[in-house]
């Protein structure tokens, strides 16, 4: 039988050079999962940035046998920003697609399909699949039994779940951290890396609602989807996604290793989970195909 | 330009042809539209008709089949491709590669026009769009400005349609997921943002509150009539403060940019508001046929203004990401 495999998504997040080194110098050496992603996924005025740290970040997790794959920018527009998207494209590493901008740059070559790709249904997914796409991570709000469903449906994709952290909701042309602070995107001084973990937007009556991060729109709450191998096996699903944050993600992907590993109940990896200090509530609402806010289900 | 109007019904598909829409559009009363609301839409008998009567008065009608198919149930959708045909339309407003991919095959009779639930903002995602399924036009996603969208005109072969009045979104539209994580229902999943049977207006303290599953989006004093709670034009706090955080409770209105999205290249402006009565949607179009005909004729924007100022009272109004500023 196939093993469930980890996978780190993108830092969605604005840590500087400095966070980015140290962070996957740590995934490297002690977090276990298989595959990582890096690259800037959610805002191109970022890059500048951290497109140094890179080379060296790729060839640290390589040594450390992980497999390492680019994703790209979700919503590209400038003309740099979209020569980036072929400059990954043509870099001889497996890309993550995360907008339609990337697929003629790839010509055929096999390559991963990010979250803020919009694959609802089988069509799209084999669309993809005769195009070279070998792995989707569904759309954060797909409910679980769509996922499934595709996946019986498309044998050859290995399909993903967006598994844990803050779900990415929504992009916009406007920058809410540069709004927050009385600024515009275009001189927005880099301001979303005071929140590393993005800034919490509560209602008016207090309740925890949102985040925003730079363009990106966020959870509150932090998912998490904690199946044993053999359920996630059952539910079509190949790997697991773990999304960065600032907290022990070491922790993080060993309670989920332990969990497929069925050494542990749901509500003990929950507990686990809440104990490292999360920015909210933890959620499963999507998997579930009701409303994403919902709190996750113990039991 | 081509003036391209919204018909929740064939009420509205009447009037907006007879006040002067070069073409209309409209969708079915299901899942497979943008604009699933109780009460609204066509049935498939309605649709031929529609259509005949937007022919016989010299208009095009254009069909939205914007959602994304639900997983295991293509079924619905290519029907809706299958009844367009039949009855004629002039053109299908699609967003999802499946449906793209099923319009290209089976249907090569319909025009494909990319929904601005697509969000393709680069001329490689455009002319994908194009060269793999023949896309004739697109509909420019709402975060592009219009320096943006004359370039992308610049470096592609397609027709652009752009938004000049009506309903804002401030995230990219087909990629947000905010009604879904309050609800459970969004536009990509059901083709609704912020569903009527999740609002409650409830009056507590000096106040009511508009809420959505339960979330309160917002709050009116006694006095104000309270907006309907649209989960990003709602009040938030966030850093300490309290603010529309996303939009302010706007609609958009680029009349006075009609000229400079011309000379952009752009072929079409739409009007938002397939929700909205026949009276509201025979003024609009009414307003803006003169306000194109007098860009086209050379007049000032002034006159432009005065032409739509019987449209903008009471609500507040922004260009939104057309001007940079917006950002």
């Amino acid at each position: 039988m196939t093993t469930i495999g980890l996978t780190l998504g993108p830092v969605l997040f604005n840590w500087n050079a400095d966070r980015l080194t140290d962070f996957y110098a740590r995934v490297a050496d002690e977090v276990d999962v298989d595959r990582v992603h890096v690259g800037e996924v959610v805002c191109g005025k970022r890059m500048p940035f951290t497109d140094k740290v890179w080379p060296a970040v790729i060839e640290r997790l390589q040594a450390a046998g992980k497999e390492v794959v680019l994703s790209t920018l979700a919503l590209p527009y400038n003309p740099r920003e979209r020569q980036s998207v072929r400059d990954i494209c043509d870099m001889g590493v497996l890309t993550e697609i995360n907008d339609v901008t990337a697929l003629p740059a790839l010509s055929g070559r096999p390559f991963l399909v990010g979250p803020f790709v919009n694959v609802y249904n089988e069509g799209a997914a084999r669309f993809l699949a005769m195009r070279g796409g070998v792995g989707i991570c569904a759309p954060v709000e797909l409910p679980l039994a769509s996922v499934t469903t595709i996946a019986g449906l498309c044998p050859d994709v290995a399909f993903e779940l967006f598994a844990f952290g803050r779900l990415p909701l929504a992009l916009s042309g406007r920058c809410y951290h540069a709004r927050i602070h009385g600024l515009h995107k275009d001189s927005c001084q880099f301001i979303c890396d005071r929140d590393p973990d993005g800034l919490a937007v509560d209602t008016l009556d207090g309740q925890k609602f949102l985040a925003v991060n730079g363009i990106q729109t966020m959870s509150h709450g932090v998912t998490a989807f904690c199946p044993t191998a053999e359920e996630a096996r059952a539910a079509g699903l190949a790997r697991l996604r773990l999304s960065p944050h600032t907290f022990d993600m070491t922790a993080v992907a060993a309670t989920f290793r332990r969990r497929l590993a069925g050494a542990i109940d749901r509500a003990e990896a929950h507990a686990a989970l809440k104990a490292l200090g999360l920015p909210g509530e933890l959620v499963d609402g999507f998997t579930r195909g009701v409303a994403g806010s919902a709190l996750a289900e113990s039991a | 330009m081509e003036l391209v109007c919204p018909a929740g019904t064939p009420a509205a598909l009447r009037a907006a042809v007879d006040a002067g829409a070069d073409s209309v559009y409209c969708g079915f009363r299901n899942e497979t539209n943008a604009r699933n609301f109780p009460g609204l839409n066509f049935s498939d008998a309605e649709m031929a008709e529609g259509v005949a009567y937007a022919h016989a008065h010299g208009a095009r009608v254009l069909v939205a089949i914007n959602t994304f198919a639900k997983a295991g149930a293509m079924k619905s959708w290519a029907d809706a491709l299958a009844v367009a045909d039949q009855a004629g339309a002039d053109a299908v407003i699609l967003a999802d590669l499946a449906v793209l991919d099923h319009a290209a095959r089976h249907h090569p009779r319909l025009k494909l026009h990319l929904s601005v639930q697509a969000a393709a903002a680069t001329p490689e995602a455009i002319k994908f769009y194009a060269d793999t399924f023949g896309v004739r036009r697109v509909v420019m996603p709402r975060v592009l400005s219009v320096e943006e969208i004359a370039k992308l005109n610049a470096a592609i072969d397609v027709e652009t349609e752009a938004f000049v009045f009506g309903g804002l979104c401030p995230m990219t539209e087909g990629r947000c997921a905010l009604s879904s994580y309050a609800t459970g229902k969004s536009p990509n999943l059901t083709g609704v943002c912020s569903p009527p049977e999740h609002v409650a207006y409830s009056n507590d303290r000096d106040s009511t509150a508009t809420r959505l599953n339960g979330f309160t989006i917002d709050r009116f004093g006694r006095d104000e009539a309270a907006g309907y709670p649209t989960l990003c034009k709602g009040r938030f706090v966030a850093g300490g403060k309290t603010s529309y955080l996303f939009e302010d409770p706007v609609s958009l209105n680029a009349a006075s940019l009609i000229a400079a999205l011309s000379k952009a290249g752009v072929t079409a402006l739409k009007i938002e508001g397939r929700q909205r009565g026949k009276g509201y949607v025979a003024e609009v179009v009414k307003t803006f046929r003169a306000a194109v005909e007098a860009v086209e004729a050379g007049r000032d924007e002034v006159e432009v203004g005065r032409l739509l100022a019987g449209l903008v009272e009471g609500g507040r109004q922004t260009s939104g990401a057309y001007k940079k500023t917006w950002r």
